[in-house]
């Protein structure tokens, strides 16, 4: 595992609903509050939508940290997609350990969409938790290379 | 008579049994089942052997019967399900009939989840009800399990466990129905503790006639401790210690405890020698056999009838 | 549903770690309905052990592909374009779908991703529970729907026995007591008088007994 260094910025990925998180991301830029460029954010229909699948793939592709921003409790335009949401974390949080992988690298965060100023607050201190954590362990700086994939219609192709 | 047993002898005859329990060794040394037999001479008429008792391994039960044997005692082979097949089973009581050991508990046994083997395969071939069909059909029929003919069939006079206090209660007096069926002499109960709930059980069993089929032998287990009541209330499986038994232990000096547990357990005696259908009583002094005399002493069960 | 739980990581990493190419095989039948080794966990496995080795140095070709049915011949065959590319098959089937697997590619290694549990049902989401021990002579008509062998902790037929607790087994508060579910249920059947009759000591030979069983079905084997 590489030694923190000032030079690191991290790799950040968010997953952020598009009711809340998504469009407080704006009422930040609307509001000229700065949040580090390495928060690249994902927008999704609700955090809900957000598989482990994609947790796990951020991960390979080579993020250094991962989080999925959802509704505040009891506001998911879904009924329950931020809690469903905060079970997957929770999931990939082992997961990811048993590869190896700091779980403080990804985490659940909730906030509504007029939380500009949260939503600035969370990038900070999610990318200054990370840039101290270092480069992710699995890709020690290279992006990790693309699998091999096969048409489930394997069977038409024969 | 269906056996030589002793235990039958005193039955039959109207008299109140006594029978006791004693817990072989963790190891080889015969004097320690020999030693707890000796406490016991005289005081009751059978004692039982336990057969991996909480599922822990110890000496076999046969083997310690065997040795209780050797000294002119009269000891009764627990068995337990959980640990062989029916081939095993009656290979075992042909063995044990052959060492002069008539007397039998058929069993299901502690779960091994309790033991110091939990990861040991469960054997349940047969439960307890068919446990006791088995060996009433190799006695009365002088047959195996499976058909075949034995010479010189075992003649054990057969028991069984029931626990009246078990969940759900309105079945347990059907349950011994199913026992007794099956060819249960006569069964032991599990530790009684809630006295008026035992009464309701053995209610059931009378107005269904069951008292006349089997002998119901009222399972006593005296406290030593306040801390063993708790003990069996709240981490053993199937036991029901009211609230005013723990009071009653939690009122004496430490000093005077385990005289007061002796005194209860007498006192039960004494109650539940009045209660239409108990035909006597087991006494499991869990690691205490040497209390056994003075409990059967001031109940009144002394002097053991000679049969 | 044949229940199953993916084995630790690094067992399977353990298992494969010989190997530079690997067909990570998955089963659109029991294991996808109790998310075990479905076309998503494929994905999440085929993810996570490429992590695991990227995280090693070592790059592993990983190639994921869902059968239809592992456990059929049918399915199976599906995979023999892909397999020459393979030095190992890793099976997220059940126990059945691995041994198809190994029995058609007889020259390559099949290793099992998944530990296979029970023949079970879904309680709730998330939740799979044993329900059927496949002992060959089913008794659920006389015990009110409730499988005495396979839910009763020491497989009692003429139960409960005397660990039964507020309804729950004496192993554990979290496990029903069968017997009281069974007794209950015939309760609300009226059908009472079906438990005073004793189950006779079971045959266990239809059980597995009698060695592995096969079932022949003379209008349908060619």
């Amino acid at each position: 595992m590489s030694e923190p260094t000032p030079q690191f910025e991290p790799v950040i990925v968010a997953f952020c609903c598009h009711y809340c998180a998504y469009t407080a991301a704006d009422q930040a830029g609307a509001q000229r509050l700065s949040y580090p460029a390495n928060v690249k954010i994902v927008r999704v229909p609700c955090s809900g939508k957000v598989d482990a699948l994609h947790l796990l793939r951020a991960f390979e592709k080579g993020a250094d940290g991962v989080y999925v921003a959802g509704c505040l409790e009891g506001d998911c335009h879904f009924n329950n997609g931020n809690t469903r949401a905060a079970r997957r974390v929770t999931q990939v949080q082992k997961l990811i350990e048993e590869i190896g992988i700091e779980k403080e690298r990804i985490e659940m965060v909730l906030m509504s969409a007029g939380m500009g100023d949260r939503f600035a607050e969370v990038a900070t201190e999610i990318t200054e938790k990370i840039r101290a954590l270092g480069p992710s362990p699995i890709r020690g700086g290279k992006p990790a290379p693309a699998r091999a994939q096969t048409k489930a219609s394997a069977k038409a192709a024969k | 008579m269906k056996t030589d047993s002793v235990l039958e002898k005193i039955l039959t005859s109207g008299q109140l049994a006594v029978t006791s329990e004693v817990g072989p060794p963790r190891g080889t040394d015969p004097e320690a089942v020999k030693k707890k037999g000796e406490l016991l001479r005289g005081v009751v008429d059978v004692v039982n052997v336990t057969d991996n008792q909480t599922a822990m391994v110890r000496m076999s039960s046969m083997a310690a019967c065997a040795h209780l044997k050797q000294l002119g005692l009269h000891p009764m082979l627990q068995m337990v399900t959980r640990d062989r097949n029916r081939l095993a089973m009656q290979a075992d009581i042909l063995g044990a009939y052959s060492h002069g050991i008539d007397n039998m508990l058929c069993l299901s046994g502690d779960h091994p989840k309790f033991g110091d083997h939990p990861m040991a395969a469960n054997v349940h071939d047969l439960d307890s009800v068919q446990f006791l069909r088995m060996v009433k059909d190799m006695r009365d029929e002088g047959k195996f399990q499976g058909g075949d003919e034995i010479t010189d069939p075992p003649k054990m006079f057969i028991g069984a466990a029931a626990n009246p206090f078990a969940d759900p209660f309105e079945l347990r007096v059907a349950r011994l129905a199913k026992k007794s069926a099956a060819g249960a002499d006569f069964v032991q109960t599990q530790c009684i503790y809630n006295i008026p709930k035992f009464k309701e059980w053995m209610k059931g069993v009378c107005a269904r006639g069951l008292h006349k089929e089997i002998y119901v032998l009222a399972g006593i287990t005296p406290m030593k401790s306040v801390g063993m009541a708790r003990y069996m209330k709240n981490k053993v499986p199937g036991m029901d210690v009211p609230a005013d038994i723990i009071k009653r232990m939690a009122g004496v000096e430490k000093k005077k405890a385990a005289a007061e547990g002796i005194t209860m357990a007498v006192e039960m005696i004494q109650e539940l020698k009045e209660v239409e259908g108990v035909a006597g009583f087991h006494i499991m002094a869990i690691e205490w056999e040497r209390k056994v005399p003075e409990i059967v002493e001031r109940a009144g069960l002394l002097p053991r009838p000679s049969v | 549903m044949i229940t199953a739980e993916r084995k630790p990581l690094e067992e399977i990493v353990e298992s494969v770690a010989s190997f530079d190419r690997i067909l990570l095989v998955g089963c659109n039948e029991c294991v996808t309905v109790c998310a075990a080794g479905g076309r998503k966990e494929v994905g999440l496995l085929a993810s996570a052990l490429n992590m695991t080795f990227l995280k090693g140095g070592k790059s592993v070709q990983i190639t994921e592909h869902t059968l239809e049915r592992q456990c059929d011949p049918e399915y199976v065959e599906e995979l023999s374009q892909l397999v020459g590319g393979a030095d190992a098959i890793l099976s997220m089937a059940c126990g059945a779908g691995v041994q198809e697997l190994a029995r058609r590619y007889k020259d390559k290694p099949v290793l099992p991703a998944l530990n296979t549990m029970f023949m079970g049902a879904s309680e709730r989401a998330g939740v799979w529970s044993e329900r059927c021990a496949g002992c060959g002579n089913c008794v659920l008509g006389i015990t009110g729907g409730i499988c005495p062998i396979a839910r009763c902790s020491k497989r009692i037929m003429n139960g409960p026995c005397g660990g039964s607790t507020n309804g729950k087994c004496e192993i554990s508060d979290d496990v029903d007591c069968a017997w009281h579910l069974i007794w209950e249920r015939l309760k609300a059947l009226g059908q009472t008088d079906l438990y005073e009759v004793n189950m006779d000591a079971k045959d266990w030979r239809p059980a597995g007994g009698a060695g592995p069983r096969t079932i022949v079905r003379e209008d349908l084997a060619e």
